[in-house]
């Protein structure tokens, strides 16, 4: 049998199954892709140095990031998304990493790179590449979050998948110096309580952070998953600043300036502030609360194999810490049950939780809600707007509702 | 933050020896380098270099430079961000943002335009275009006349409509204690109805935001 027949089998047995995985239920003659043999079983693969970096399956081409082409006026200045939905476990993959940027990617020769530490420091200093690569290094997963992520949702559920209304993150293990470690080599004086991190890119973006949370957790890294970081995550240097908003975690870092006040930039007062109803508005939220979402079954995600034994999986996390617990409603919310954790429980990190049931075949209203090792719960959108109002654009960490109906197709809603 | 200062005490303590001391890795920055780099402006004035631009100059410049992306009164070409205009929208259902009415200080516009504008040509303004720029996106938001000329001088005397209004993260007293309840596992609601649903396909199609 030739390997197009094959195909086409394969795809009239997914249609009659539902699409999806094709059920395995033979007829008399038994199922062709055991009784005949197959033309990978038979002919040679590719040999080693078919592709020297690796790609995946093509079979796999549609888990990538996806941009909304309206929500900005180029895709230069503009946001993509991660495809959460067709992710497992914690740790992204380098290739589907969200990127935000704002003056697009800057791509240079990391030879070409200097970090200049300045301001209120003994002595001013300028750092190559090479010299940075002799301080000692650690190694820490943590989520970087956008916090205009689920930014849409603010007026009511609009975009219709959960890599447009939660993909505006990822979680990767970050190989760096703790910034500690350089500030001490320039000296702060004890006047610098505020640093202001810049970019190389032509935006030149900035922002202040406490010399509290500099001294505390912040790394200056080099290496994702293990590897360079990638051009659009700010190769060949950015600042990582657990548990705070994206926007802080400045790409193609080249200067860190020690300062006795905040400087209140562009991305801290016109952008990265919060708009109450009233109208006045908060500054210097930079602290992710606790947030989970089902990434399956989800509009891009529906249920394709009927009643019977099902999977529902998701992320949860807190810049605050862990996930301890994350409840699971099928019924939308009149009853609760424990979501299964599983997978590594890190500071600041993704976290995956699966739920396992049997599906009558009903429709379900879905929603999962996170507590965090602070005791804080996720609360729901209303809670947030009764507090907040509707026009505070970033920090929406309120509960996702999903309807999915007798044929399993998954709508993003909003419940009483 | 305390907390973070606490946890930077313990592991200061835990550190290893050779985290103690200094690495000698680096060299020292010369003045040249710094003054090339340290472009940054604070709303006190820190970082203002000298110099003064008139509104009148900002007009011809803002018509050949900006005004293709942010229209020739500030108003925005199509998604481009609007500079001027909304002043007292910001409790309104839909609110807009720009320098005139939200922006807390006019050093951000110094700074920001200086190091990222126009778009796509950034750090190619001298000092005095930028004063010229400010002074003209303030006559936009009727701030000032048509008279005005802006300088290191006069620029700290100026306050921003909006500056008062800006108030520092409140989550952990406004928010944190009602949401660390204890959560209900059963018969939480009577019932329960969609009330609201997202439009098919909103991803590639535009909708109202
Ligand atoms: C090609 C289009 C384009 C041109 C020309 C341009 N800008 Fe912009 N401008 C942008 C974009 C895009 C942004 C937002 C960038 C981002 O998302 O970070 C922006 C942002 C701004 C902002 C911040 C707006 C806000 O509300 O945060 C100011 C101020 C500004 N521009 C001033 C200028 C000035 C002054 C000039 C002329 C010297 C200029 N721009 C030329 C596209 C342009």
């Amino acid at each position: 049998m030739s390997n197009k027949t094959s195909r086409r089998n394969f795809l009239k047995a997914g249609v009659a199954a539902g699409a999806g995985l094709v059920a395995t239920r033979a007829g008399a003659e038994g199922d062709p892709k055991i009784t005949s043999v197959q033309k990978w079983a038979q002919e040679l693969g590719d040999g080693v140095d078919h592709l020297p970096y690796g790609a995946p399956s093509r079979f796999e081409a549609d888990t990538v990031r996806r941009n909304v082409p309206w929500l900005t006026a180029d895709p230069i200045s503009a946001i993509n998304f991660t495809p959460i939905h067709q992710l497992d476990g914690i740790i992204t993959p380098n290739g589907v990493c969200f990127e935000r940027h704002h003056g697009g990617v800057a791509r240079y020769d990391p030879a070409d790179h200097r970090l200049m530490i300045n301001g209120l420091v003994d002595q001013e200093l300028i750092f190559t590449m090479a010299d940075l690569m002799r301080f000692p290094r650690e190694n820490h997963v943590y989520f970087l979050e956008c916090s205009a992520n689920t930014g849409m949702e603010w007026r009511g559920p609009q975009m219709d998948g959960v890599q447009y209304t939660h993909g505006m993150i990822h979680n990767v293990m970050y190989t760096g110096i703790p910034l500690r470690l350089l500030l001490k080599e320039a000296g702060v004086k004890t006047s610098g309580k505020w640093l202001l991190a810049e970019g190389a890119d032509s935006s030149g973006l900035t922002r202040s952070i406490p010399m509290e949370k500099a001294l505390d957790d912040c790394l200056v890294a080099f290496k994702m998953n293990g590897e360079a970081l990638r051009p659009e995550n700010g190769y060949p240097l950015r600042l990582v600043v657990p548990g705070w908003e994206g926007v802080s975690w400045i790409k193609w870092l080249r200067r860190l300036e020690v300062g006795d006040k905040p400087w209140h930039q562009r991305e801290e007062t016109s952008k990265y502030t919060d708009l109450m109803a009233d109208g006045t508005s908060r500054r210097f939220t930079w602290e992710m609360d606790a947030k989970s979402v089902i990434t399956s079954p989800s509009p891009q995600m529906p249920i394709t194999h009927g009643p019977g034994q099902t999977v529902i999986t998701g992320l949860a996390w807190s810049g605050h810490g862990t996930i301890p617990q994350v409840d699971i409603t099928l019924d939308g919310g009149i009853n609760w049950h424990k979501a299964r954790m599983d997978g590594p429980s890190l500071d600041k990190s993704l976290h995956r939780f699966y739920y396992d049931f049997v599906w009558d075949g009903k429709p379900l209203l879905l929603q999962s809600r996170a507590h965090d090792s602070t005791g804080y719960i996720q609360p729901t959108k209303d809670a947030l707007r009764d507090l907040r109002g509707a026009s505070s654009t970033y920090h929406n960490n309120g509960i996702q509702t999903w309807a999915v109906n007798a044929e399993g197709i998954t709508d993003n809603v909003e419940i009483s | 933050m305390l907390r973070f200062l606490r946890a930077f005490l313990i592991a200061g303590l835990i550190a290893s020896p050779s985290m103690a001391g200094k690495f000698n890795l680096g060299r020292a920055a010369l003045p040249t380098e710094v003054a090339a780099w340290n472009i940054d402006v604070r709303p006190d004035g820190q970082g203002l270099p000298a110099g003064s631009g008139s509104v009148i100059q900002g007009e011809a410049l803002f018509a050949e430079q900006c005004a293709d992306c942010h229209g020739d009164f500030g108003e925005a070409v199509g998604r481009w961000p609007a500079l001027a205009g909304g002043n007292d929208t910001l409790a309104d259902e839909r609110p807009v943002k720009t320098i005139g009415s939200y922006w807390p200080y006019l050093s951000t516009a110094w700074d920001y335009i200086n190091r990222a504008m126009p778009y796509g040509d950034a750090q190619s303004l001298s000092a005095d275009e930028v004063y010229q720029l400010v002074a003209y996106i303030l006559y936009l938001n009727d701030e000032v006349d048509e008279d005005f000329v802006l300088s290191q001088e006069n620029f700290a005397d100026f306050t921003m409509p909006n500056a008062g209004s800006f108030r520092l993260d409140d989550r952990d007293q406004a928010e944190y204690p009602a949401f660390g309840l204890v959560a209900c596992m059963t018969d939480c609601k009577a019932s329960v109805q969609v009330i609201k649903r997202a439009i098919k396909d909103s991803s590639t199609t535009a909708a109202s935001q």
